[in-house]
């Protein structure tokens, strides 16, 4: 018997079980191990705090993996890598043969000073990237009505990297719905030099927070929450007074990957690009936000990345060479507001480009503009994602990105 | 692709004018696009050329404070108001950015 050790069941954990399941014989067991049985449809997030109902997001965990995939519900404390065997924090142990980490990412607010206390308080600082935070932004935003709201992004990679900007066009369009825009200032606030900074779409989009009375306070490198004179303060000196604040803290690989030795700085697990197999380990491999490939850290990119992999996976036990070599592709929808979204479709040497998805010319959906149809898109996907995706039933989308129906600027 | 020169060193760059091919960088033309670049200016270059080698991309401040040693309030000293974009300019590296 063979043991597939998989960590994490989130987007990534979860498909790569299913797919795995299909395609390895008896003589294989597959065991995924999370902390708890709550699978949440992360992208949900971004709705909670306007319309979405929290417990909309949460369903069981075990349904969603299939028959012959064991679930064990347990802290994993240290991955000992040389010795292929994974501890939990209840001091029990775990042998693999094989193992895939799929942990994801998470919010860590005590990295930023002043940030943790002032989240803590639920007042004036709130966060939605967990859905206690999102779930009780929900709440602010009912009572909030006047005043200066800053959107920010503490530093990059974070999950979902389009997610704040999602933020700041709804909640402008919160406000307009309500009659109350006139008197609601808000600023997108954001350690880059811009809210769009690939050329293509900065050139496209450039106008859009400008057109939404939404001010921009870029290149702000963040140095400290003040939650009690309610600013929030930048290394070069300026301060940004607020009345409510939404922050996204900086993301970081889970505890137990620090604690192995495995992770980056920031808790991420090196891996080739290509193939998602760790660099120091090659019976590693690493799926989803856990990793340190460059490019977003999102459910769309664990999705094609996880597809990429399952031939992959087959040849590394058998020994043999790697036939797919992943391209970075991701694609995702942007919430614009006003009932629009646009969607996004790139890869690690392609930057966002207008044109027609995933059909050239016919779409339905357009690239990098507002549309109506985007917007169905992304509302639609929440079925997608249960239903499809995660049982590990294959899109009628190319794996690969494709340049048919895209255009490239004239230079 | 435009091209910059500089004391008759033709180099390519994008429309902003940050490099964007590694090779055609050294640490004499850093001195040629900055001003005077002392030991310390030239420190956190060098970190970020040798880091971005291994991992393919610019390193953030943090990254630059917690695995380069340097502290992000030197770094604003050095390099005041936008020491990200200006290093990575100097460094011939692509400046940060998201994902759109």
């Amino acid at each position: 018997m063979r043991t597939l050790l998989i960590l994490g069941a989130g987007t990534a954990g979860t498909m790569a079980a299913n797919h795995l399941r299909k395609v390895l014989g008896d003589d294989w067991s597959i065991t995924v191990v999370d902390r708890d049985t709550d699978h949440h449809y992360q992208p949900g997030y971004l709705f909670v705090p306007f319309w979405m109902e929290p417990g909309r997001v949460v369903r069981d965990r075990r349904p969603l993996l299939a028959e012959g995939v064991t679930f064990v519900e347990g802290r994993v404390a240290l991955v000992h890598a040389e010795r292929s065997e994974v501890g939990r924090a209840d001091g029990t142990g775990m042998t693999y043969d094989w193992l895939i980490i799929a942990s994801g990412t998470r919010p860590d607010p005590t990295m930023v000073e002043g940030m943790a206390e002032a989240l803590a308080r639920r007042e004036d600082v709130h966060d939605f990237y967990t859905l206690e935070g999102a779930t009780a932004l929900r709440e602010r935003l009912r009572t909030f009505e006047a005043g200066r709201l800053l959107v920010h992004v503490s530093e990059m990679p974070i999950k979902c990297p389009v997610a704040p900007l999602e933020f700041a066009f709804l909640v402008e369009d919160h406000y307009r719905r309500r009659g109350l825009r006139h008197k609601v200032d808000i600023t997108f606030v954001t350690p880059l030099d811009g809210a769009f900074t690939k050329p293509v779409a900065a050139g496209e989009l450039g106008g859009l927070l400008k057109d939404r009375s939404i001010r921009l306070a870029a290149d702000f490198a963040v140095e400290r929450v003040d939650g009690e004179a309610g600013t929030l303060v930048a290394y070069d000196g300026r301060e940004l007074p607020f009345d409510l604040l939404v922050t996204v803290p900086p993301n970081v690989g889970q505890q137990f990957v620090v604690d192995s030795g495995l992770g980056n700085d920031a808790g991420f697990v090196p891996v080739d690009k290509h193939t998602l197999r760790s660099v120091e380990h090659e019976r590693i491999f690493v799926l989803g936000d856990a990793s340190d490939i460059p490019i977003s850290k999102a459910g769309s990119v664990a999705h094609f990345a996880t597809e990429s992999f399952i031939d992959n996976f087959l040849a590394a036990v058998e020994d043999r060479r790697l036939p797919n070599s992943f391209d970075g592709h991701a694609n995702c929808f942007v919430e614009s507001g006003r009932g629009q979204a646009m969607l996004l479709d790139f890869n690690y040497d392609t930057e966002p480009l207008q044109g027609a998805y995933p059909l050239p010319a016919v779409g339905p959906m357009r690239l990098l503009r507002p549309s109506r149809v985007n917007h169905l898109g992304k509302l639609a996907f929440e079925q997608i994602y249960w239903r499809m995706l995660l049982p590990g039933h294959r899109l009628p989308v190319p794996n690969e990105m494709s340049m048919a129906g895209k255009r490239r600027p004239k230079e | 692709m435009p091209t910059n020169t500089l004391n008759g060193r033709t180099f390519q760059v994008d429309a902003e004018g940050f490099l964007t091919r590694r090779d055609e960088w050294s640490e004499d033309l850093a001195a040629l696009l900055g001003l005077d670049l002392d030991e310390a200016h030239l420190a956190p270059l060098r970190f970020m050329r040798q880091d971005s080698a291994v991992t393919g991309v610019t390193p953030t401040l943090r990254r630059m404070q917690t695995v380069g040693g340097f502290g992000v309030k030197d770094l604003f000293t050095l390099y005041p108001g936008k020491p990200a974009k200006k290093m990575a300019w100097l460094a011939g590296l692509p400046k940060p950015v998201g994902c759109v």
